[in-house]
């Protein structure tokens, strides 16, 4: 097909040719084309196969609103489908494919649906596919899927990166057409911060397609004079590729700028799109408005084309739309096309104007035909003619082009974001939105203004109002104020008599029967019929397509459209890729990792690591020949038990708490006493919720009068935090209290067993026998011959003599290498959080396994620790309500298998013996279980009803997901050193 | 997406950098109020439509609570207060 490029015109940079593919063809356009405007220079009408009748289409609009011509473009990870031809820019290499089509684009077997239309009509999904049930899940849905698609995504990575960030400004100008261009304009010589945004790869919006002169300058001659001063100024920032998406609370923005979406060789080093948020004092709507399709028979066959497209193919990038066109319109847009096309020496067969009462103001060649329609567009995969109806008579027109005009929609879904309804305007035949909102004006063609000098006051004059309110004192309008000239508009939702199929919707391929029909249905409110005929549901979201399916709603039912009303807008006004909005967390950026500063000792020593929220924890050290984690951790235990082992303790949650009502503070939101804890000891402190419930459990100890170190479970650490500082500022501000989170500046240590004093002592400098540091002690100390000072506490998870020893974070590998040396001919190992679970459940210590947020003190044998004395702590009152006294209460309680050789998970649920298993006769669960070397069978702790009353009971373990019952014996939750005499040791 | 929230402390900050709690116009009772007046502060709450008084942590910002006033509906936010200005002493 020959080269429909004009010679001359256009902004285009012809000595730069760009070579491209499409659906493997090489085809060339130049350096300023979309692929939409070098497919057509290159004869290509034909881009899509429709979504459900897999009808021919074509290119039909040149912008954002584009329904048809969406092609899959790039390769590999960059692969992305559903691409808008008409918003892609050309670049050197680009691959475009075409969608949903098989196994060729001009021959596609799924346009056999076209036959089947009668059946595909509006509901045809509830109707037909409504029984067997069956059938939906295995027939029905495959089928519709693979017929009715779009394009398919790739399964490779994304090789790109992308970014996010934020922008502060005075004033936010959304899109650069005149209202835009005059609204920057106009703050930016004030001196107001201006960010103008436009989703065009230039500024200008509609300037760079018209032609008509404004006084005394071109559209072109004015764009170029304004954005110089623009760019001169240091105020204004200027965003091209950007697409302001949405309108949000506090008067933020959503952009998405494409910032290498054009290029063919991706710079690593720079994001492939940037995601704005843009904080605006205020902001100015300059989106502009949308031309209206009109709705006739054979309205999408490829050649048909939105006038105000044509215009811009013609003006912007040289491109004739065909050898003959015919223009149908109902307004002033249908005529200016016609004198472009004819000033480029184009031929133009007939203007078809649906008014018979048009203004007769047209002096070009072309022949008008005043009140008359396009019955039927003809062809297939190209236009060849149209068949108009004029005052009761038809007539054959050949073309292979038609310019349609329906009218303007203006662009309001931005001003709707935040609940405003738009309202129906008789005057304008549109819906408006609220012309002024808290935060933002609308301006321009998007305020159902017509021509560009209007606009351009228009934006002028909105600009100066807003950063008036700012207090920018004397701000003068860039453009003087004009009236707008409008020319009356008669709206024509659809033509009576076609024989053709008459799209509304193109992108769901919904036509005018099916709205008539849904109707008739009752299916006629706009929501309704939404969903009922799919109008408007496509990845366009009807934004060529909602108006007219309104007007038609209207007409069939016989009211205003302002009795129909419009469906809700909302966010995003165009679709926003995934890798945007994710931005840069992925892959390791997902998340943090948290690392001990005890991490490289621990890898070092052949940690196997278990990732816990974000902390890695070394979960056991296996050693050569170990061959499963059971082996290791029993060995640990026994080695801890017998010796000693160091284990790395940091992520515990650690606070630093100073003031001089530190102590009464604590006192408050502990439920035991802390008041008169002595300086030099730690204790063990339960934190209950206001309902009575334990929240979290930990250690504190005073290191001095003012200054408590408080630690937290690893789980809780951030939780506990927040609830202090709740407490300190919002309940009782009156007391002198502050909080530090130190977690990350200690590398702390557990250094437990028989031998753990002997090893200790090597490296601390002062005196940690018995005598003189007992159990619970909590000092300061030196180490290394007061090299380095560190806090030591005898404190023990395990149940042996053991000790905590916290140093600062970056001396946490060196303390423990000499702690591992000094501990060498004493047998030390070094042990994780496997073998200390199997020794705290040995012991009968609690984790936040047991503290699972249905437990109260007492259900856990501390009903003695809550004190009765205390006036006030958070969780007193409600610990006294009848619930939580009851004695049928589930609680702690040791659970053995009989058999040793059996065993049961954590989990599984405790029946009385012989009882059915039955959720009734449920008597509790495990809530912690393991297998003790030191006792040679599997262990458990468990939550069961008047459990400590029941010791020596026999009962079934009931797993019921392996429907497995194992014989136990509910025992004392210490299973190892009663009497704690090795804790003392 | 993002609102911002004007902290007394940091200025207007995003709303990620902040955790909401809940109603701000309860007040903690009195060890011995009852268990009607307990029931009442921890189990029930108003949800009203428009303005709403809460208590807001900027976490991710100077750690303070803050008690900010906003429309449930608008999500318009009128204020923003340390919650130690206005909390109850001790
Ligand atoms: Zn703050």
């Amino acid at each position: 097909m020959s080269s429909f490029r004009l010679p001359s015109g256009g902004r285009l940079d012809r000595s730069k040719p760009l070579d491209f593919t499409f659906d493997g063809k090489p085809m060339q356009g130049l350096a300023g084309d979309t692929v939409a405007s070098a497919l057509l220079a290159n004869g290509r009408q034909l881009v899509g196969r429709s979504f459900k009748y897999h009808r021919p289409r074509g290119i039909l609009t040149a912008g954002a609103a584009e329904p048809n011509a969406l092609l899959t473009i790039g390769d590999g990870g960059r692969t992305e489908p559903n691409t808008r031809a008409t918003v892609a820019e050309l670049y050197q290499g680009l691959i475009a494919k075409s969608q949903n089509r098989w196994p060729s684009i001009d021959f596609d077997l799924g346009a056999v649906n076209s036959l089947l239309a009668p059946f595909l009509g509006a509901g045809f999904y509830y109707k037909t596919f409504m029984w067997p049930a069956a059938f939906w899940e295995k027939v029905y849905e495959p089928i519709i899927r693979k017929a009715a698609g779009l394009g398919r995504a790739t399964y490779e990575a994304d090789p790109d990166s992308y970014e996010k960030c934020w922008a502060h400004c005075d004033l936010l100008v959304i899109g650069s057409g005149p209202a835009g261009l005059a609204a920057a304009l106009t703050a930016g010589r004030a001196g107001a911060r201006v960010i103008l945004a436009d989703e065009g790869f230039e500024f200008g919006g509609s300037l760079l397609s018209e032609t008509a002169p404004i006084a005394t300058q071109t559209p072109a001659e004015l764009l170029s004079r304004t954005l110089a001063e623009l760019e001169s100024l240091p105020n204004v920032r200027l965003l091209t590729r950007t697409t302001v998406f949405g309108w949000y609370d506090g008067n933020v923005f959503g952009g998405i700028e494409r910032v290498q979406k054009h290029v063919g060789t991706i710079d690593a080093n720079r994001p492939m799109e940037r995601l704005w948020r843009f904080a605006a004092k205020k902001a100015i709507l300059a989106s502009g408005a949308e031309e209206r399709p009109m709705v006739f028979g054979g309205n999408d066959i490829p050649g048909v084309m939105m006038s105000g497209a044509m215009r811009s193919y013609l003006n912007r990038q040289a491109v004739a739309p065909g050898r003959q066109t015919v223009i149908f319109t109902n307004g002033a847009s249908g005529y200016r096309t016609a004198a472009d096309l004819e000033a480029r020496g184009l031929d133009v067969a007939a203007i078809v104007d649906s008014r018979a009462d048009a203004p007769k103001t047209w002096d070009g060649k072309a022949r008008v035909i005043s009140g008359g329609v396009v019955m039927d567009a003809k062809g297939g995969k190209a236009l060849s003619g149209v068949t108009i109806a004029q005052a009761g008579t038809l007539e054959v027109i050949k073309a292979d082009a038609l310019a349609m005009s329906g009218g303007w929609s203006p662009i309001i879904h931005l001003a709707c974001h935040r609940g405003a309804r738009p309202a129906w305007s008789d005057a304008k035949s549109a819906f408006l939105a609220p012309e002024i909102q808290d935060g933002l004006s609308i301006a321009g063609s998007a305020a159902g203004l017509e021509t560009l000098e209007a606009c351009l006051a228009d934006g002028a004059e909105k600009a100066r109002r807003l950063v008036t309110d700012l207090g920018f004192a004397n701000a003068d309008r860039a453009f003087a104020a004009v009236a707008d000239r409008t020319e009356p508009v008669k709206p024509l939702w659809f033509v009576r008599g076609s024989k053709g199929k008459a799209f509304v919707d193109y992108q769901n391929d919904v036509h005018v029967r099916d709205l008539v029909s849904a109707v008739g249905e009752g299916y006629g409110h706009v929501e309704l019929a939404k969903r009922y005929t799919t109008n408007g549901m496509a990845t366009d979201q009807g934004k060529l397509s909602n108006m007219n399916a309104i007007g038609i709603l209207a007409e069939a039912r016989k009211v205003s459209p302002a009795a129909v009303g419009t469906t809700t807008f909302r966010p995003f006004y165009t679709p926003l890729s995934f890798g945007a909005l994710t931005g840069a967390s992925k892959g390791r950026h997902f998340q943090p990792v948290r690392k001990s500063p005890l991490h490289d000792w621990a890898k070092k020593n052949g940690a196997i690591f278990v990732e816990t929220g974000l902390w890695y924890r070394s979960s056991w050290f296996p050693k050569a020949g170990e061959t499963t984690w059971r082996e290791s951790v029993d060995r640990e235990v026994l080695n801890v038990r017998k010796n000693a082992g160091i284990c790395d303790v940091s992520t515990l949650g650690k606070i630093e708490i100073f003031g001089r009502d530190a102590a009464e503070f604590l006192n408050r939101v502990y439920c035991n006493a802390f008041l008169k804890l002595p300086v030099g000891k730690a204790r063990y402190g339960l934190m209950l919720r206001e309902d009575g419930v334990i929240y979290d459990d930990g250690t504190t100890s005073r290191l001095s009068e003012n200054h408590f170190f408080m630690t937290t479970t690893t789980a809780y650490a951030a939780g506990v935090m927040n609830h202090l500082e709740f407490c300190a500022q919002a309940l009782w501000p009156g007391l002198d209290v502050q909080f530090a989170s130190s977690t990350d500046q200690w590398a702390q240590i557990a250094v437990a067993g028989p031998k753990s004093r002997a090893i200790l002592q090597t490296i601390v400098d002062e005196d940690i026998s018995d005598a003189a540091f007992p159990f619970l002690g909590a000092r300061e100390v030196s180490l290394f011959g007061g090299r380095l000072s560190a806090r030591l506490f005898r404190i023990s998870f395990s149940g042996e003599l053991a000790y905590e020893l916290a140093v600062p974070a970056g001396y946490g590998e060196a303390v423990a290498d000499a702690i591992m040396d000094a501990g060498a001919e004493h047998g030390i190992c070094p042990y994780g959080v496997e073998a200390l679970g199997v020794m705290r459940i040995e012991k009968g210590h609690v984790t936040h396994s047991e503290i699972n947020g249905t437990v109260i003190p007492s259900d856990l044998g501390f009903a003695k620790m809550v004190s009765v004395t205390k006036p006030d702590f958070i969780g007193k009152a409600m610990l006294s309500r009848e619930g939580m006294l009851d004695p049928d209460r589930l609680s702690l309680v040791g659970v053995k298998p009989v058999d040793p050789k059996t065993t049961f998970k954590t989990g599984a649920h405790i029946l009385t013996e012989g009882a059915t298993p039955t959720l009734q006769n449920d008597q509790g669960y495990v809530s912690s279980s393991c297998y003790s070397p030191n006792l040679g069978s599997t262990i458990g702790l468990a939550l069961v009803r008047r459990g400590p009353q029941r010791y020596g009971e026999q009962v079934t373990v009931w797993n019921d997901l392996k429907n497995e019952y194992t014989k136990a014996v509910l025992c004392s939750p210490v299973f190892f050193d009663p009497e704690n005499g090795k804790l003392h040791g | 997406m993002a609102s911002l929230i004007a902290c007394p402390h940091c200025g207007p900050r995003p709303k990620e950098e902040f955790t909401v709690r809940g109603d701000a116009g309860i007040t903690r009772p009195e060890p011995d109020a009852g268990a009607d007046a307990w029931h009442a502060y921890v189990y029930l709450r108003d949800n009203p439509r428009g303005r709403h008084r809460e208590h807001w942590h900027h976490t991710s910002g100077c750690r303070r609570w803050l008690i900010v006033e906003r429309d449930t509906v608008t999500h318009a936010i009128y204020s923003a207060v340390d919650a130690a200005a206005t909390g109850e002493t001790a």
